[in-house]
């Protein structure tokens, strides 16, 4: 049941309205039984993953809190331990925590692992020995696999870390793995965060549930008017690479990364829209995305929860781990500080992009897209002292006009980059980018070619002013904040005049055609 | 104390970190400098800071990294 179909609006229309029709204390028993109903419907095998996946995760919690309740009863029963003794005492549980902790992990990140990359394995094996051993075979691979393993994995670790108590219910703990707005596409939401409010009780909150629909309408409006509009032509450039070279290339590069942002965001502001309307806070995702001035900043604001959970489940462990301090001290004993100083970063940073790529997806495309995003972000860090060298000489950090080019140059470098994401084939991406540098076929942009692509002059008519209301409501939120706090401060009626005319909006000018099945969100299928 | 101090002004020298109590509030660290600066901690002061430590809360100042420090050497 995709977002965009009308099963899901008439689905999300029924939770609603018996959220708050039905006795508080059944809000969340709703919401699991909703769950579990939008995920059976998708494909009713899919359960088995996410129960599988869950009961893991709430057996071994368990057990976790279990071996540190031990520890401080033994404490509490012997006061004139000495400190040494505690010592011991700490690290016999705490190495009996890390077993139980990697059991976990080799459970839930095994389920993925299996499910996920098992044919990536095949295929690239029979490519390697060519006798027809090795093919791929039919898998399951169960609907946000991806999303609902990091968010399970993260509630273990924190309870591991001790930065977070276990859910002694299981059907609880089952809501917060599957809650069906942030199942299929994020964001990863954190136990601690989104346990606050998941299980209300919320009486019903006029403002909350207004601000909520008019953001899923937002989400709709860039979904199904602007991405599933724009794709028409970036599919079309994409498919064909001998005719759609050169500018082409250039054009589907800016198209993709429009249409890359209006399904992302859409999809998330569809998310938060419908949880805020129930009152459930879920994680913000994006931050203003394309307003970032260089690509380590751009990762701060997209796909904000993807980035913070590597960060504090892969990027810190790593880089604090022993064998990684150790290597640092020797490196900085034997090749130097400044050597040493890095060591650990870069090979830290490196396992972080090396395992987003492959998280989001099982192809050689997603890893190289990786490992461009690491090489990126190291040059422009190596390059910092130059950078304040140019900035001090020529006084033009903070000028408008350096940062407009700065956010450009910022847009273009994530583009390129991000087209190893669209051609899907790494050799034909460096093809395909060389081509915007050797073919100068600039005229196509006016002389009628871009016609062609499946989009008429009034689809672009829709897109430009499309772009221009986003840009507009982007840079009143970063110069002013809420759009709609602002909207609710005015007359009532200038909230549900602009929720009626998304509505319409959406209605007319939503890319539907004849026979029209919406298209899936790009990031479903990680 | 000291060590510290000369420790974080070698990865920010701009900054005062006698006063500033932001440090992560306001993004003046990011993820690297932190391990820039935890692993400065560990080969000049042998203090391993592990991942669980890694919270705004102790590196939002040097005062409270200088806690965290502490902290860990007793137990």
């Amino acid at each position: 049941m995709l977002f965009t179909s009308y099963g899901f609006i008439a689905f999300m229309a029924a939770v609603l309205v018996l959220y708050y029709l039905l006795p508080k204390v059944c809000q969340w028993p709703l919401l699991l039984v909703a769950s579990l109903a939008f995920y059976a419907i998708a494909d009713w095998r899919y359960l088995f993953f996410i129960v599988f996946t869950a009961a893991s995760a709430y057996l071994i919690a368990l057990k976790l809190e279990s071996i540190e309740a031990r520890r401080k009863a033994i404490l509490a029963q012997s006061p004139d331990m000495t400190k040494e003794e505690k010592k011991a005492l700490k690290a016999r549980h705490k190495a009996a925590q890390w077993r139980w902790l990697l059991l976990a992990l080799f459970l839930e990140l095994g389920v993925l692992a299996v499910t996920k990359y098992t044919n990536f394995v095949l295929e690239n094996l029979g490519k390697l020995f060519r006798d027809g051993r090795f093919h791929a075979i039919d898998m399951i691979v169960p609907m946000g696999i991806s999303f609902y393993t990091f968010q399970t994995v993260s509630y273990v670790i924190d309870v591991y870390r001790g930065k977070q108590t276990a859910q002694r219910s299981f059907l609880k703990l089952l809501l917060f793995v599957s809650f069906f707005p942030q199942l299929v596409q994020g964001p990863i939401s954190r136990y601690g965060d989104l346990s606050k409010t998941l299980y209300g009780p919320h009486p019903y909150d006029g403002k909350a549930v207004s601000f909520g629909l008019t953001r899923v309408l937002w989400g709709y409006f860039k979904k199904v008017v602007l991405a599933d509009r724009i794709i028409t032509a970036v599919t079309a450039l994409i498919a064909d690479t001998a005719q759609y070279t050169g500018t082409y290339v250039f054009v589907a590069m800016l198209f993709y990364a429009f249409e890359l942002y209006c399904d992302f965001t859409g999809g998330i502001d569809i998310t938060i829209g419908l949880a805020e309307a129930m009152g459930i806070r879920v994680a913000e995702n994006f931050n203003l995305p394309y307003f970032s001035k260089n690509i380590k900043e751009y990762w701060n604001r997209w796909h904000i929860t993807m980035g913070t959970w590597f960060t504090d489940y892969i990027f810190y462990p790593i880089s604090v781990s022993k064998p990684m301090l150790k290597l640092s001290k020797w490196s900085r004993d034997h090749l130097g500080k400044a050597i040493g100083k890095r060591v650990t970063v870069y090979l830290s940073c490196f396992a972080v992009w090396l395992a987003t790529g492959i998280w989001h997806g099982a192809a050689w495309n997603f890893v190289v897209w990786g490992l461009m995003n690491f090489v990126v972000i190291m040059a422009s860090q190596e390059l910092e002292p130059l950078y304040a060298k140019f900035h001090a000489r020529f006084h033009v950090k903070g000028k408008a006009p350096y940062e407009v080019f700065q956010v450009v140059r910022t847009i273009l470098l994530m583009s390129v980059i991000r087209m190893f994401d669209c051609y899907r084939d790494v050799p034909m991406t460096f093809k395909m980018v060389g081509t915007m540098f050797t073919r100068f076929n600039v005229h196509v942009l006016w002389d009628g070619s871009l016609l062609a692509l499946g989009l008429t002059g009034a689809d672009y008519g829709v897109l430009i002013a499309g772009f221009f209301i986003v840009l507009g409501v982007s840079l009143y939120k970063a110069r002013r904040g809420s759009v709609r706090e602002a909207l609710y401060r005015k007359p009532r009626a200038a909230l549900y005049g602009v929720m009626a005319a998304l509505a319409l909006v959406i209605v007319i000018f939503g890319a539907y055609g004849v026979g029209y099945d919406s298209s899936q969100f790009i990031y479903n299928q990680f | 104390m000291d060590t510290l101090l000369s420790i974080l002004r070698s990865i920010h020298p701009e900054v005062d970190f006698e006063l500033c109590d932001t440090l992560i509030d306001d993004s003046i660290l990011d993820s690297l400098d932190i391990i820039a600066i935890i692993s400065e901690i560990n080969a000049q002061m042998d203090v391993t800071i592990p991942p669980e430590e890694i919270v705004p809360e102790n590196f939002n100042s040097a005062e409270a990294l200088w806690d965290l420090i502490e902290r860990l050497e007793d137990e």
